[in-house]
């Protein structure tokens, strides 16, 4: 292979790039460092169209035990304990090979969580597909769901929430996300940086392939488009048994303090984890290629340090330790070797036995790779299709049928029924009985809820308020279940930067993003950053997933979603403005714009205070976030929940000034939909709306009346699992 | 009562089931390569995906040390419990009869069921499993149904996996190993669901007695 002029730019790199690594170098990079250089400086490791945004968000707070920048954040949950937790994309993969390509997002972001010191303890996912009538996005439901469960069961964590969404613009793109919650003790936990000149560098798990070669620079920072097929082979495979061998290795490895620092093997491989590693700790790294256990007996070096061969960890090592963690390794069957030094060079270099075939300033490798100023530019309009599915002429009744039906807010049974949701014995909610899940940590004689949520919708019709309304729906859901939130991680699925719309999608979410962490004190601690979510139609929804973690001081005292007891006063808490822009009805009905109402942050916040100050007092026996499909939705889903009707009168939302049908239908941030004894509601000062009775959703706003009995609105809110289990 | 729970490279389960039969007396992980169990007075073989469950489910956890000495045990007539994977590595033992398939769906499944004992007590015990349809020949089920083998049946109407006769879980001949695909373990604190999972490790007790 010689390094041709074009080489450079089919592995990504821009001529500007490439000459700014020659002035770096001194001189032209040979194939191994060009390859190397085109990894970490790739959109997906670099951040270079985002690092500069991101300087905006709120990243400290008293809680924070690790911040951006470490594999995942941290935050103290007392009693000595601290859960990380990172969400991230693998957004690409998944739209080549679906299963494979959700099942090592899963697999990379345990990693991630156990490359800290903590055990991994929850899987959430955020997933986005095309409408159900396209063969293709149920294909990519079904590998993706199939893999998700794959590893996260084989493995033996459990998957306890999640979301799915279907919306053409994800159907060339679909959307892949997994948030991974962890475990630690906070004086027990790791940071990634290299450290002790002369300490062994010891590289941990499976042996290295050509599986996922190039695929941070190929596939994660590119458009799809023709020819994806031919990038199948860029997409890494999982070996969840692999993984389960590792994890138990590390702790172990960790709990007996034999490693310096521990750095998982992701995107770019070899070449990101020991740059990185040298990055962080302000120190040099060699590794000896000629020392890493392979599967392919005649791979070049430069193969070997970008292989993205999955269940592999890098790790710093004190020469006397060396062979008690070798030891370890051997216990649980997984592979090691001692693959390299910390040296005090500030270079990474790469060597064959004693041949030198590339050396680099770590600052230039890791460090030196250009940031972008995107150019952002509003478009002139609405930016997406519209597609009529409902006649506006559907009565109430009809109308709340078919929203319950629309697979985006039908029950997601169908899915997490495909993962274990209960192994560690923690999980105090399951899937669908709470607004967010309740993971109990006796270590800590309390709980955490998490929730992960975003409306790629919404945010596509105004970025700014859609990213705020999915960060206050996330502190909704953590209230609901009587949790206060700690911190905050997110991932940012956006299309191409280089183009203005998407430029000014991302640079409106992450303003309201930042905006609504400063307001509610929720620190980001952590992230990832997925660009170029283009199809040949167009960008995807702009898609920020946030992840939200909180601490509730009693796992037994959470209000689930569902009624509760015939008779209970249901009220209306929050300061709830429902509008019909970018509902889930406007959709139906074809009707989406640009534009959404501005949520008011503040007073959310002081709702999400008085919600969470009820449940944990034990006052409410339902508490539900009003969401997708508004109001009449929100009633049903907490009378199937529970098998009991309601009787319900929005008179007094009217006399504020709503339309019924913006009543019962509209969205926006700030309602909670609560159940109790009329005391507790009123304490609370809920809008009364009625009475938990009988077997049928009735609902009357103005003119237009609801009167569904429970069964047929549990029937329609359980068609997704029917039609995808229907033989085609 | 001394419990000790195998772990196999892959177990998922193990700890659930630590604390599950720390409820009820002493508990203690027991490393597969172990081959000693005399200080134990009864095994739990927990969940999980030992090996991979590569090859098949459990067809390599059987091959442990550890297995060579529970086979010893249970023909000592000491009680040998094996949840979901550990059913499954007890029916490659042949220290049960049958099989356990993949779910007549195809697909992994995790759901709250109810389970119908021997005598008629029911239980709700959640499943996990992608490998669960229990399968023997018909005149083997006949001679498991009139030995009285059959422990644990799911509900009319529950039967989430395809399981030949609706069969949860089943004993030896002399009724001192038990296999089961849902998961007791994970039945036994009324803040994650439900504490019926706990007779089925008091009946292990029972054995022992």
């Amino acid at each position: 292979m010689t390094v041709g002029a074009a080489k450079h730019r089919e592995l990504g790199l821009t001529d500007t790039e490439f000459e700014l690594i020659v002035e770096k170098l001194g001189r032209e990079p040979n194939d191994v460092e060009l390859a190397m250089f085109s990894l970490l400086w790739s959109e997906h490791c670099s951040y270079k169209h985002s690092r500069k945004l991101l300087r905006r968000l709120p990243t400290e707070g008293e809680r924070v035990v690790m911040g951006p920048g470490e594999n995942a954040g941290a935050v103290d949950i007392g009693n000595g304990h601290a859960v990380a937790f990172k969400v991230e994309s693998h957004n690409h993969p998944s739209a080549v090979e679906p299963f494979e390509g959700a099942a090592t997002g899963v697999g990379g972001i345990l990693r991630d969580v156990f490359a800290l010191g903590a055990r991994p303890i929850a899987i959430l996912d955020s997933l986005r597909f095309g409408e159900l009538d396209s063969e293709r996005a149920r294909f990519l439901l079904d590998g993706a769901v199939r893999g998700i469960g794959h590893y996260g069961n084989s493995i033996g964590v459990p998957t306890v929430g999640g979301e799915i969404y279907f919306e053409p613009p994800y159907e060339h793109n679909c959307l892949v996300n997994a948030m991974c919650v962890g475990l630690a003790k906070t004086d027990e936990m790791v940071r990634a940086a290299a450290a002790g000149v002369g300490n062994a560098v010891i590289l941990m798990g499976a042996s290295t392939g050509r599986d996922g070669i190039g695929g941070a620079s190929v596939l994660a920072s590119a458009e799809l488009g023709d020819g994806d097929e031919a990038k199948r082979p860029t997409v890494q495979i999982g070996d969840p048994f692999e993984e389960a061998k590792l994890l138990e290795c590390c702790l172990e490895l960790l709990g007996k303090g034999l490693l310096v620092s521990l750095q998982d093997l992701g995107a770019a491989g070899l070449t990101s984890s020991a740059g990185e590693m040298a990055s962080a700790g302000g120190v040099g790294i060699d590794i000896d290629v000629a020392r890493v256990p392979l599967r392919e007996a005649d791979m070049e070096p430069f193969e070997i340090m970008v292989s993205e061969s999955q269940e592999r960890m890098l790790a710093v090592v004190e020469p006397a330790k060396v062979a008690e963690v070798l030891a370890v390794c051997e216990k649980w069957q997984t592979g090691s070797a001692e693959v390299g030094v910390v040296t005090d060079s500030g270079l990474v270099r790469v060597l064959r036995d004693e041949a030198v075939v590339g050396e680099m300033p770590v600052e230039a490798l890791v460090d030196g790779c250009p940031l972008y100023d995107i150019e952002p530019a509003e478009p002139a309009g609405w930016l997406y299709g519209n597609r009529a599915t409902l006649d506006s002429a559907a009565s109430a009744g009809e109308t709340l049928l078919a929203l319950l039906a629309s697979p985006s807010i039908a029950s997601k049974r169908w899915a997490f029924e495909q993962y274990d949701a209960l192994v560690g014995s923690r999980t105090a909610r399951r899937p669908e009985s709470a607004d967010a899940a309740v993971l109990a940590i006796p270590e800590a004689d309390n709980a955490i809820a998490v929730s992960i949520d975003g409306n790629g919708r919404r945010v596509a019709c105004d970025p700014y308020a859609g990213t705020v309304e999915a960060v206050l729906e996330c502190a909704q859901n953590l209230a609901c279940v009587g949790a206060e939130p700690l911190g905050l991680t997110n991932c940012l699925n956006f299309g191409n930067p280089e183009k203005p719309a998407p430029a000014w999608q991302l640079d409106r979410a992450v303003s309201g993003l930042a905006e609504a962490c400063e307001a509610l004190g929720v620190p980001v601690v952590g992230g990832n950053v997925s660009l170029y979510n283009e199809g040949p139609e167009g960008p995807i929804y702009p898609t920020p997933a946030i992840g939200m973690v909180g601490e509730l001081p009693d796992p037994s005292r959470v209000a689930g979603s569902a009624f509760a007891a015939e008779g209970d006063a249901i009220g209306l808490v929050g300061p709830f403005a429902p509008a019909l822009a970018g509902s889930e009805l406007a959709k139906l009905r074809g009707e989406l714009d640009h534009g959404l109402p501005e949520p008011d942050i503040a007073a959310v916040a002081a709702a999400c205070a008085a919600v969470r100050d009820a449940v944990r007092a034990g006052k409410l026996s339902s508490a539900h976030d009003v969401s997708d499909g508004g109001l009449a939705v929100a009633l049903a889903e907490s009378a199937i929940g529970a098998n009991l009707g309601c009787r319900v009168d929005l008179a007094p939302l009217l006399m504020g000034g709503l339309t019924p049908v913006e009543a019962l239908f509209g969205e926006g941030s700030g309602g909670f939909l609560v159940s109790g004894k009329r005391e507790a509601l009123d304490s609370l000062g809920a809008i009364a709306i009625g009475e938990v009775a009988g077997r049928e959703i009735e609902i009357a706003a103005g003119e237009d009346r609801v009167e569904v009995t429970v069964e047929a609105a549990e029937s329609a809110w359980r068609s997704l699992g029917r039609e995808l289990d229907a033989p085609r | 009562m001394r419990w000790g729970v195998l772990q196999f490279p892959g177990s998922c389960d193990e700890r659930d089931a630590l604390h599950a039969c720390s409820l009820i007396g002493e508990a203690r992980l027991v490393w597969h390569e172990q081959r000693d169990l005399d200080g134990f007075d009864a095994i739990v073989i927990p969940g999980g995906f030992s090996y991979g469950d590569y090859l098949r489910a459990g067809a390599i956890a059987r091959f442990s040390p550890a297995m060579e000495a529970v086979a010893e045990l249970a023909a000592d007539g000491r009680p040998v419990l094996g949840i979901c994977n550990g059913f499954q590595v007890l029916c490659e033992a042949n220290l049960l009869p049958g099989a356990l398939l993949r779910n007549e769906s195809l697909r992994f499944i995790c759901r709250q069921v109810e389970l119908v004992a021997a005598d008629d007590e029911r239980l709700s015990i959640p499943v996990k499993h992608g490998e669960g349809r229990y399968y023997a020949p018909e005149e083997m089920l006949d001679a498991i149904e009139a030995n009285g083998q059959v422990a644990y049946r799911y509900a009319p109407g529950q039967n989430p996996n395809g399981s030949a006769r609706d069969i949860a879980g089943l004993t030896n001949e002399a009724g001192n190993v038990l296999g089961l695909m849902p998961h007791p373990e994970h039945a036994v604190d009324a803040m994650t669901g439900s504490t019926d999972g706990l007779a089925v490790f008091e009946r292990m007790v029972a054995v022992a007695a």
